[in-house]
This record gives C-alpha cells, sequence and structure tokens, in this order.
C-alpha cells in the first residue's frame, strides 16, 4: 500500500507553549487510523496543521507526494482532505441539504447537477434523507455529527478526519456512528480517527498513535498500545500506573 | 444555486422600472428629481447587498466608492474624455480600488471591519479635501455641463440612473442563483466552515467587496455630471454610507429585492420627513434605525406577511367568541 499522508518532524509553538513537538508520521491508503491522548495533548491541533487551519513551525506535512505544509484550509478539501470538527460547524440557517450541498459544490469541484447527485448519496447515506429540508439549526446534535459526516464525504476526500465525532453521543448513537465510519473506510477512505473513547477506537482503528504534551508517546497495533507503560502513565500518572502494572503482575 | 423565485416580484420590479421611466411625461422636476435619487440609492443599495448582505460584512465605504467615482468621472471629463467614458473609467477604478482595499481590510471582521471601513470614507475625504493641484481641495470641482434645458437633463439623468440600477440588479439576480452567491451565504453563516469545504474566503470577500464597489462608481460619475460640481464634503459624506446600509436593512439583507424596496421606502420618506420636519429630519433617520434594529431586523421582504396576517384574523374571531 502506497502513503497518502506524511508528516515529518511537524512542530507549531503558540507563543512560548508548544502545542506540537516534532511528531512525525504517516498513513497508507484505506487504513483506518486512531489517535489518541489526554486533554491538551494537541491532537485537534495536529488536524489544523494537517488541514492548513495553521501554518506549520518547523517540519512538513507530504499528501500524496506533494509538498502541502503551506496549504491553505480550501486548498487542503479540494486536495481531498475533509474534516469533521470537535464542536460541530454547520451552516446553521441553510437546509440540511444545502449543507451538504455545498461540500459537494466546493470541495468536490463538481459541476451544480453532479453536486447534487453526490448530495442526494451522501443524504441516504448517513440516513438525512427525511429531514434534508429543515434548517441545520433545528437538528439534534447526533444528527449534526451526521450532517458533518455528510458534509465532509460530499466532498469525495481521500482522508478524512474525524475529530471527536463522538463526543456527546449516548452507547445506542456511538454505535450508529461506528457503523457509518466502518462503511466509508469499506469506501476505501483513509481515515484517522481522534477519540477518547477506547473501546470505541480499538475496535476500528488498525493502528494507533498516542500523543502527550504535544509529543508522540507511542505508536502500535491496538492492543499494544493498551499495554504500554508509557500510555499507562500518561494516561493515569506515575502513581497509579504503578499500581495498575503490581496488580497484574 | 437551487434558489426557486416567485415571478410576482420580477414583474412589479419590471413595472417599477417602467414607472420610474416616464416619470418625465407626466411629473415635474421636483418628482423627477425624486425619482432619480431613488434609482440612484436602489443601485447603491443593491451594491451594498453583496457585502453586507450576501456575505454578512457590514461595510461603510459606500460614500468613499461613490466620492471616487464622483472624482474621477469629473477629472477624466476635466480631461477631454466623452463622458459615457468617463463614467466607465470611474466604474473601473473604484472597482480596482476596492478590489485592492479589500484584500487588506477583510482580514478584519465584525465590528472591526465596520470600523476600518469607515475610516476608508474619512481618509479619501481628508485626501481628497488636501490634494488640491489636482482635486480643488475645498473649493471643489466644476464639471462639464450637460446641455439642454434643466428637464432634458433631469430625464436624461433618470434614464441613465435606471439604467445602472438595472444592471446591478441583474448582477445581483445572477450572483443569487450562481455559486458564487451560495458561496457567499456560505461565508456569512460560519466563514471557517466555508473555508473548510472548500471555498478561497480570501478571494469571495474580495469579489463581493468589488461588487459592492463597481455600481457605486458609475452612480457617483454620473452624479457628477448631474450635479456640475463636486466638493469634498458633499461627495465623501458619512451620512450616505450610514444611509445606504439601512435602506438595504429596511428592505431585507441578502434578498433579491429588498434593497430596492427599502431604497424607495427611505427616499419617500425622508422627503416626507424633510419637506415636513425639517428640524428633525436626522433625529427621525437615527429614530428609523432604532426601530429597525429592534423591530425589523430582517428587514420587510423577511416578515411573514401570511402568519401576521391569520395572527390578526385569529384574534379578531377569538375576541368575537368571547
Amino acid at each position: 500500500m502506497s502513503e497518502l499522508l506524511r508528516l515529518a518532524g511537524v512542530s507549531k509553538s503558540f507563543g512560548g507553549i508548544h502545542a506540537v513537538s516534532k511528531v512525525s508520521f504517516g498513513l497508507k491508503k484505506g487504513e483506518i487510523v486512531g489517535m489518541i491522548g489526554p486533554n491538551g495533548a494537541g491532537k485537534t491541533t495536529l488536524v489544523n496543521l494537517i488541514t492548513g487551519v495553521h501554518s506549520l513551525s518547523t517540519g512538513k506535512v507530504v499528501f500524496e507526494g506533494h509538498d502541502v505544509s503551506r496549504q491553505r484550509p480550501f486548498e487542503a478539501a479540494r486536495r481531498g482532505i475533509a474534516r469533521t470538527f470537535q464542536i460541530v460547524q454547520p451552516f446553521p440557517s441553510m437546509t440540511v441539504f444545502e449543507n451538504v450541498a455545498a461540500g459537494s459544490l466546493f470541495g468536490g469541484g463538481s459541476n451544480i447537477a453532479k453536486a447534487i447527485e453526490r448530495t442526494e448519496e451522501e443524504l441516504a447515506f448517513v440516513g438525512l434523507n427525511d429531514i434534508r429540508d429543515i434548517p441545520a439549526a433545528s437538528l439534534t446534535l447526533p444528527n449534526r455529527k451526521r450532517l458533518e459526516l455528510a458534509k465532509s464525504l460530499a466532498m469525495s476526500p481521500k482522508l478524512l478526519l474525524l475529530d471527536e465525532v463522538n463526543a456527546g453521543l449516548n452507547t445506542g448513537e456511538i454505535e450508529g456512528a461506528m457503523n457509518l465510519i466502518r462503511q466509508i473506510a469499506a469506501r476505501g477512505i483513509t481515515i484517522l480517527i481522534i477519540e477518547h473513547l477506547m473501546k470505541v477506537l480499538l475496535s476500528v482503528s488498525e493502528r494507533v498513535l498516542v500523543l502527550h504534551h504535544g509529543e508522540m508517546l507511542a505508536e502500535g497495533k491496538p492492543d499494544e498500545i493498551v499495554q504500554d507503560q508509557r500510555v499507562i502513565e500518561a494516561y493515569l500518572g506515575a502513581k497509579f500506573a504503578g499500581r495498575m502494572t503490581a496488580r497484574k503482575s | 444555486m437551487m434558489r426557486r423565485y416567485q415571478p410576482f416580484g420580477f414583474v412589479l420590479f419590471v413595472f417599477w422600472c417602467a414607472a420610474l421611466l416616464i416619470t418625465p411625461m407626466w411629473a415635474d422636476n421636483y418628482v423627477v428629481r425624486i425619482a432619480i435619487t431613488m434609482a440612484m440609492f436602489s443601485a447603491m443599495a443593491l451594491s451594498w447587498n453583496f457585502i453586507g448582505g450576501f456575505v454578512g460584512y457590514p461595510s461603510f465605504s459606500t460614500a468613499a466608492f461613490f466620492g471616487i467615482g464622483c472624482y474621477i468621472g469629473a477629472l477624466a471629463q476635466r480631461a477631454d474624455a466623452p463622458m459615457v467614458a468617463s463614467w466607465l473609467i470611474a466604474t473601473i477604478v473604484v472597482a480596482a480600488f476596492a478590489a485592492a482595499l479589500g484584500a487588506i481590510i477583510l482580514r478584519l471582521k465584525g465590528h472591526y471591519f465596520a470600523i476600518g471601513s469607515i475610516a476608508i470614507v474619512e481618509l479619501t475625504r481628508l485626501i481628497t479635501s488636501s490634494w488640491s493641484s489636482v482635486t480643488g481641495g475645498g473649493n471643489g470641482l466644476n464639471v462639464p455641463l450637460l446641455g439642454g434645458s434643466p428637464d432634458e437633463v433631469s430625464a436624461f439623468v433618470l434614464y441613465v440612473m435606471t439604467v445602472v440600477m438595472i444592471a446591478a440588479f441583474i448582477v445581483t439576480f445572477l450572483v443569487d442563483r450562481s455559486r458564487l452567491g451560495f458561496g457567499f451565504r456560505c461565508i456569512h453563516q460560519n466563514e471557517d466552515a466555508a473555508d473548510m469545504v472548500g471555498i478561497d474566503t480570501t478571494r469571495y470577500k474580495v469579489l463581493a467587496f468589488t461588487l459592492s464597489a463597481l455600481f457605486c462608481g458609475t452612480v457617483g460619475a454620473v452624479y457628477a455630471s448631474w450635479v456640475g460640481y463636486i466638493d469634498p464634503t458633499d461627495t465623501f459624506s458619512i451620512l450616505l454610507t450610514v444611509k445606504v446600509p439601512v435602506m438595504v436593512l429596511l428592505g431585507g439583507a441578502g434578498t433579491l429585492f429588498g434593497p430596492v424596496v427599502g431604497a424607495v421606502g427611505f427616499v419617500f420618506l425622508e422627503e416626507v420627513f424633510w419637506a415636513n420636519f425639517l428640524e428633525w429630519n436626522r433625529a427621525i433617520l437615527g429614530f428609523i434605525i432604532v426601530f429597525l434594529i429592534f423591530f425589523l431586523p430582517n428587514g420587510l421582504l423577511r416578515i411573514d406577511y401570511k402568519r401576521l396576517l391569520r395572527k390578526r384574523t385569529g384574534t379578531v374571531t377569538g375576541a368575537a367568541k368571547s
């Protein structure tokens, strides 16, 4: 499998704060990779760096063999990098249909007829077809998350960055969302999924990256990651991590 | 994109244009003057609608565009350019000015953008009044007079202003139903999300700002030819820069017909108040602004008249029962 995205020594500082420092990893085509890390670890900043919302302090982002370190968000979108926001970002007084159409029309780079067709496909896919004509502002949270997903998918992305799509959903709703994500992956779209719920993450991802204090702490198979001493320490602190290993042995 | 229109509005608009154009046949110069003012402000309100209504950036630069249009038109004519050519030159120069300026001040958002754009009016006014060697400074400039009797001049200016208004309307219509207009609306709703779905927000905003200047430049140049004399305080007027957005808000920002409805309504009200309350007309303008913000934030065209009617009849029948 060839590599779709490569980050090489990517850093970002806001004044004296190093939000992300020297992070390097690659994503292969068609892979689902999970990313975890305690609050403030720099996960969302990393997504913003990949999509060009923030400019890199140092390092390089390579997408499909091209250096895209200096791209702007709309360029990322047109190249095929779509994202969802942790806090959903709809066009509030536009209809559900128009929201998704914005994705297919501008991000998909297609003509209007084609864009409408794509919009209808994705609305059906996420299950929002029945409420396509209501304004996005009146959607419930799970539906807003679905809308966010449909909008990103309508852009026909090659890489999808999911920033906590499950935050604020209950168990049943998460199950539905995970099913959708598996189906998206089945289409061959590469997915980087940021998630706090370990159970969810371990069940879908082939590989897990762990970010801590802006640095890459560990990388590996899901079951290896949960056993990793450094990861346990990052989440529980040294004292409790010690107790946990003691109990195990 | 995918917008549906009711033919009613268009029919009304065509009738309105016809009504404007036949004014000189039956009315005296006073009425024709009002008709010119209505057409002129309609064109400027339609222009403002691109940036203020569609994209949602509260621009107060209208007077700067109008004033520069006046001066470029006047200077071109004084340099012996034919009248129509000098109007076109003014349009192009103002559009280029707005494009260059937009790239700078559209980095600001919300209130900051509003203040930045209002500063442009003051700045251009000060430059114009200090640069005496070119602009004549505070003494103003004489513009070659239009030939013909006063009635003929008024009729001619009215036709030109109406044509400019129709042009502005056609461009609004085309933008409204195109990808561009859809992109403008997306930026209005949520600029970050618009960026993220692949809209080049900077370019779109600069385009909207340029569109909002274009016709103001033409209107300014035609105005200069009409009045025959311009000076900095008259052309770069803060009052003008506030009036135009108020008109659009009165009619309905971001709608197709709102700017025209608002401009016509406002000019009519202003004429009534000006004639009857000479001392109080500014206060009344202030009152209209306050009223708009509190009671009609979406303008006349966004009111759900059917619901309003149902409510009224509802309360009437309810009262009859009790």
